[in-house]
């Protein structure tokens, strides 16, 4: 009996996402500052060449004969040249008018104060022919004849070794961002299954118990669940009370009812022995049937509501039919006596099932209960355990045969329902609910059972069918 | 012969000891464990009827002293439908048998005859009458040379009558002691089996009477 579970989504599933999403920020974040943080690095480097060089090309400057000379070293532009193929370009000035160089480069604005005597350099990335320059300025205030000249300098260099050295370090930078997701990612989903894990281990251990196996969970969970085995285990403590109850009901149902009935019946025994007139005698023959009547439908009802329950709860355990049925016949010989009727188990054929041995027992027992009550006396009522086989299906099979009327054609498909009773049965005290019990335990079992007249003579012939 | 009833519920105690004494048994019913050992350290019982739940305790504790102290006596063990699956462990402590309560006293009766055959085999219940032996308990009559198993109801019949020789019993009183009434017999089945028994007991002293009009009797010589 399996109910389908709502299932809203899986934690696991859910705790892995969650945790791959955030190891994915987190290299895209990693992969941005590292790129980031090398481009300032690269920059900051052309910067400190560039501001050299211009620092190089102004200290060079002097006043020679009241003219401004400018001498560019060799070094200020070679220490560019080192760094890669990158062009340089320069543009010195004095006082805003072009003395040499690249007149077209970009202007920088400069808002120099006039007591600044090494003046104030300023970084621009521009574009310029066709390329983008990263140029540093810078202006020297020198004196001729009395007059303060402002000598500017600007070092400007093409950007490409510093893309080249960008573009190899971001290539890293995705590698070690790619790889630090793989690894997070890994961790994730361990992480998740490591969480998920006490659940399905609890899951596992409440579901491999056996149906009346209804003690509390003891084993050691972690805090957070501890709220749900809590009320899980109160949950099997109420099952478990409602359970003891409806079989402590059932049986003490089956008391109450009896009890007074067996007192009446006796109290009616002990009149009829005292009674001579045949119609009093009668009366209290009636009366005492009915009493028997009644008591042995309340037992046959609740060993039914008995029944019922426990096919509710199978539980299954592996044992020999044979000595199953052996013992029960054991139990009944002495009911049989009563009318003088032997019971012969003919074969014992070994094999073991696995069901409920009371369950069986109770079968077995309402089966030769009938062939006892409707078998003739002096009789012998035969039992047969015997292997069989039914096309692919392997079985054994409990024949019980007595040589009663049997059944009649038209009954026999109806007898197992409650309460049904054959044509041929108002002689005899019973309920109508000893094949029904039967039938509902082999149908529980898997197995079947089928009602036959014997082939030869007279009598009903019961087989209980049970497959390996 | 003589029974001990334990059984705390007052109605159903009542119930068997009128039916059992009805058959001619004595019953002694102790309501509790405590009366129990009181009546088997003073009485030698024929069999005792043993109750699961008594209010001083578990009547598996009374049968495993009672097999400790060597007693004898079979015991059958009332079980309430609830104890089913401790039948087995009732019969590993030395019950005799076991009847699921609230049962039918047929049965009942059935069980203590089907015990008591199986464990004293014969006794004190030996019947002899010259050449005539008469042991109720395995169920046979031995007349001289000639040995009979007696049928159930053969059995009991014999019974009725040895229990109160020149007595006359009435058709009616054999069938309601002999059959159940479930089964609808005529009072004429009873002549099948006293022709019966009449035959089994040809060649020895005793014979059984037809009283015209009243009943049967079994006279001695």
């Amino acid at each position: 009996m399996s109910i389908p579970v709502n299932s809203s989504y899986s934690i696991k599933r859910r705790l892995s996402l969650q945790l791959v999403g955030s190891a994915a920020i987190l290299a895209t974040i990693l992969f941005v500052l590292v790129l980031n943080f090398a481009a300032q690095v690269s920059e900051q480097s052309q910067d400190n060449i560039l501001t050299a060089s211009v620092t190089s090309i102004l200290d060079s400057a002097s006043i020679r004969g009241g003219e401004v000379s400018v001498d560019i070293p060799y070094a200020a532009l070679s220490m560019l040249g080192n760094v890669s193929d990158d062009r340089v370009f320069y543009r010195i000035s004095a006082d805003d008018i072009f003395l040499t160089g690249y007149a077209d480069l970009p202007e920088v604005k400069q808002q120099n104060r006039p007591d600044e005597s090494a003046g104030v350099r300023s970084f621009i990335t521009a574009p310029y022919k066709d390329d983008t320059i990263r140029m540093v300025s810078a202006t020297r205030q020198l004196s001729v004849g009395g007059e303060p000249v402002n000598i500017g300098v600007s070092v400007a260099q093409t950007r490409n070794g510093q893309a080249s050295t960008l573009a190899r370090i971001s290539r890293t930078a995705i590698i070690l961002g790619l790889g630090f997701f793989v690894i997070s990612a890994a961790l994730a989903i361990f992480a998740a299954q490591t969480s998920v894990r006490p659940l399905s281990r609890l899951a596992v251990s409440v579901s491999r118990r056996g149906p009346k196996d209804l003690r509390p969970v003891q084993s050691p969970v972690p805090t957070e669940m501890v709220p749900l085995v809590k009320s899980l285990n109160s949950f099997i403590a109420r099952l478990k009370t409602s359970l003891t109850r409806s079989e402590d009901f059932i049986a003490e149902a089956a008391h109450r009812v009896r009890t007074p009935l067996a007192t009446v019946r006796v109290q009616a025994e002990i009149v009829m022995r005292r009674v001579e007139k045949p119609q009093n005698r009668k009366a209290l023959k009636e009366m005492i049937r009915t009493i028997d009547e009644s008591s042995r439908a309340a037992g046959q009802l609740l060993d039914h509501a008995m029944v019922t329950f426990r096919t509710d709860h199978l539980e299954r355990k592996s044992f020999e039919l044979a000595d199953l049925v052996a013992d029960s016949v054991e139990r009944m010989a002495p009911l049989a006596e009563l009318r003088d009727i032997k019971i012969d188990m003919l074969s014992k054929d070994r094999g073991q099932i696995s069901g409920d041995q009371i369950l069986i027992q109770s079968a077995v027992h309402n089966i030769l209960d009938n062939a006892i009550k409707y078998s003739p006396p002096e009789q012998v009522i035969t039992v047969i355990v015997q292997r069989e086989r039914q096309g692919d299906l392997k079985g054994i099979t409990v024949q019980i045969a007595d040589r009663g009327q049997g059944f009649n054609k038209n009954d026999s498909a109806r007898l197992t329902e409650r309460f049904i009773r054959g044509d041929n049965a108002a002689d005899t005290v019973g309920s109508g609910l000893g094949l029904t019990i039967a039938k509902e335990v082999m149908q529980a079992h898997g197995g079947d059972l089928t009602l036959n007249n014997q082939q030869y003579g007279e009598g009903a012939c019961v087989s209980l069918y049970f497959p390996f | 012969m003589r029974f001990l009833l334990v059984e705390d519920n007052q109605n159903l105690a009542m119930a068997v000891v009128n039916r059992l004494s009805l058959d001619g048994h004595v019953v002694d019913h102790a309501p509790d464990i405590a009366t129990a050992e009181n009546y088997t350290s003073t009485t030698t019982f024929d069999l005792i009827l043993l109750d699961i739940m008594l209010p001083d305790g578990d009547g598996r504790s009374f049968l495993k002293q009672h097999r400790k102290h060597q007693n004898k006596t079979p015991v059958i063990v009332l079980t309430a439908r609830s104890e089913i699956s401790d039948r087995v462990g009732v019969l590993d402590l030395g019950a005799d048998d076991y009847i699921t309560k609230p049962f039918d006293f047929n049965e009942l009766e059935a069980r203590c005859r089907a015990v008591l055959r199986r464990r004293s085999g014969s006794g004190d219940n030996t019947k002899n009458v010259g050449n005539l032996i008469f042991d109720p308990l395995a169920g046979t009559l031995t007349v001289g040379q000639k040995f009979i198993e007696l049928r159930n109801k053969e059995l009991r019949l014999l019974e009725i009558l040895f229990g109160a020789p020149e007595m006359i019993f009435s058709k009616p009183n054999l069938v309601d002691r002999l059959f159940s009434y479930d089964e609808d017999v005529s009072e004429n089945a009873i002549e099948v089996y006293v022709a019966r028994l009449r035959k089994h007991l040809d060649g020895s002293p005793v014979r059984i009477t037809t009283v015209r009009g009243l009943g049967y009797r079994l006279s001695l010589p």
